[in-house]
């Protein structure tokens, strides 16, 4: 079971995410302290490991849009968050499963703060509401590298086969 | 079978006669480009090595380009180490595309590459960056991706797991009206089909207004498309084409003159007439809450902001010094200027653009990305409103998440530095 640990709309972008404040900071252990750095409250939990990993946030449509900086990915994937969204930009979603951030496309979803999730590969039932909802796949091409636990891993074994 | 120029591209880059709408394939990329993030990636690249017992060595050097923009001069020590990081780099592993913190070379990556002739129609050109969308100005297929997919370009000199994305043709059509620039254009059609409207596919851009657009306005509508959520905008090589690339790019070498086939299958077809276009404001804080001008004139405004590897080329700097020349920047107001590359700026210089915009009262800033994020310098106080010729109005981004950023040609906001509220640039003159 996942607790719901913050709702957003539509449209939230890297900016929000990890403001470009914080771009000198690249080191996937150090991002997470910024995560959403402009939420006083929701920071904080993170900086403090309140939050138990596979908490999940649920969003509308387009998150991550904006720019490409990984660490808006990373500073989520450090705590072991879920992101539970209708529907995500594109080089987010690539981030996301490039380091392993668990994303889940769910084009209905609706849930409240506080509310305990059950996701699996096709569905996402909330079970404080009693509603069942629909998970689309990922893009085929991005199922591989979940497949390989993360790109890194994906293209350490490529590179072996080259050699 | 009939292919679209993303189809064309990547059947190129795969070796394949041809390649269809959602087949996954793994196109070779002909350039790399990083930016400060380049630290990111080379962390990540040494990750991909490690246990391996290899000796990391980037595939080919001379197709990757490092370019430090972000933050120059360096703001603080830790992005100054990351930048020194990147130098270190560039020399072990023997890169010869580094601009570095320069004037003989320098300033904001998605000018550098075009003007440079580092770009050439038909290429496959990545960057860890999300408007390297901008160089589809010139007929690539070049999209942004992030820090680890660079470290596994760097690594194998192809995109993993690339899936050939659906194309919307965009036709524009008619003469733009005076002070009605191609910013105007894609601000309308991102305020037309939303901020993820076109997300995981590509705008094809054709009609007679494209044809008649200089590289300098293409660059402008291809780096906004991934303010649509587009993977790229492309304009196919015609004979503009042609003549940037061997006038001002200085490339001489063959180039591939790549178009799409007559009757490639488009997944969508937009319509934009241009001579009906007005002025286009983007408000805050989405880039596609976009307001034709007559409904926002008047806002009142504490900085105007010229620059940006959106609008920072030399008829953006000459547009804004038109206006402006002879005239005054209003009491209380801020005028920032910084244009996108150094040769923009030497030019702007001769030219005396620069001189005209110091006497009204700018004020010009360094080549480089200056505080279109935020980062740097330029960055807003709490409640204050700019408008600005970048590309992002997301709330933050002008370092400051209790004020606001409106997004606009350079004309718009030259107009409405010389009044200090929102001004119609039809008005000035
Ligand atoms: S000018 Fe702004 S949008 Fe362009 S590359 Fe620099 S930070 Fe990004």
């Amino acid at each position: 079971m996942a607790r719901v640990v913050m709702t957003l709309g539509d449209d939230i972008s890297t900016d929000t995410i990890y403001p470009g404040r914080f771009m000198a900071t690249v080191l996937p252990t150090e991002t997470p302290m910024f995560a959403f750095a402009d939420y006083a409250e929701f920071n904080q939990k993170v900086k403090n490991k309140e939050l138990e990993p596979g908490s999940v946030i649920v969003a509308g449509w387009n998150f991550g849009c904006g720019s490409s900086r990984e660490q808006a990915a990373s500073c989520l994937n450090g705590p072991g968050l879920v992101i539970v969204a209708r529907a995500f930009a594109r080089i987010f979603l690539q981030n996301s499963i490039n380091l392993g951030l668990r994303t889940v496309i769910c084009p209905d979803i609706e849930a409240s703060e506080g509310d305990d999730l059950e996701i699996s590969e096709t569905q996402v039932v909330n079970k404080t509401t009693g509603k069942t909802y629909a998970v689309e796949p990922l893009p085929k091409a991005r199922q591989a590298i979940v497949d390989a636990g993360g790109l890194i891993p994906y293209t350490r074994k490529r590179l072996l086969e080259r050699e | 079978m009939a292919m679209t120029m993303v189809q064309k591209i990547l059947a190129k880059a795969t070796g394949l006669p041809s390649v269809k709408v959602g087949d996954v394939v793994e196109p070779r990329v002909d350039v790399a480009m990083s930016h400060e993030n380049g630290a990111l990636v080379i962390s990540q690249f040494n990750e991909v090595y490690r246990g391996t017992g290899l000796e990391a060595k980037v595939w080919d050097p001379r197709r990757i380009v490092l370019i430090l923009d972000h933050r120059v001069p360096a703001e603080s020590s830790k992005t100054a180490t990351n930048q020194k990081k990147i130098r270190e780099f560039v020399a072990k592993q023997g890169i010869p595309n580094f601009h570095d913190i320069r004037g003989d070379q320098g300033g904001i990556c998605h000018q550098i590459l075009p003007e440079n002739g580092y770009i050439r129609p038909s290429y496959v050109v990545v960057g860890t960056d999300s408007h390297t969308t901008s160089h589809g100005a010139l007929g690539s297929f070049a999209f942004g991706i992030g820090a680890t997919e660079m470290a596994s370009v760097w690594t194998l000199g192809s995109v993993l797991n690339v899936e050939v994305p659906a194309t919307i043709k965009v036709v524009v059509n008619g003469k733009f009206p005076k002070h009605v620039a191609p910013k105007d254009l894609i601000l309308h059609l991102i305020g037309k089909v939303s901020a993820e409207g076109a997300n995981f596919r590509v705008i094809e851009f054709h009609g007679e207004t494209i044809r008649k657009m200089s590289t300098s306005g293409r660059l402008v509508i291809c780096n906004m498309s991934v303010e649509a959520g587009a993977t790229s905008g492309i304009v196919p090589a015609d004979e503009e084409t042609l003549r940037y690339l061997r006038e001002e790019a200085h490339v001489a070498d063959e180039i591939d003159m790549m178009t799409p086939d007559p009757d490639a299958e488009y997944d969508d077809v937009i319509e934009i007439d241009a001579s009906s276009l007005v002025p286009q404001v983007a408000c805050p804080h989405t880039v596609d809450n976009v307001r034709p001008i007559t409904e926002v004139e008047g806002t009142t405004l504490n900085q105007i902001v010229i620059g940006s590897c959106t609008n920072g080329r030399l008829d953006d700097l000459e547009h804004a010094a038109d206006i402006l020349k002879g005239k005054k920047v209003a009491p209380g107001l801020r005028m920032l200027v910084f244009p996108a590359t150094w040769r923009i700026y030497k030019q702007a210089l001769k030219k005396g653009y620069l001189e005209q915009l110091v006497d009204a009262g700018a004020v010009i800033m360094n080549p480089g990305c200056g505080c279109c994020l935020g980062v740097h310098q330029g960055a807003l106080g709490d409640g204050e409103v700019a408008l600005a010729t970048t590309n992002r109005n997301f709330k933050g981004r002008m370092g400051n998440p209790n004020a606001e950023v409106y997004l606009c040609s350079p004309a718009t906001a030259a107009a409405s530095a010389i009044t200090g509220v929102i001004t119609d640039p039809r008005k000035e003159g």
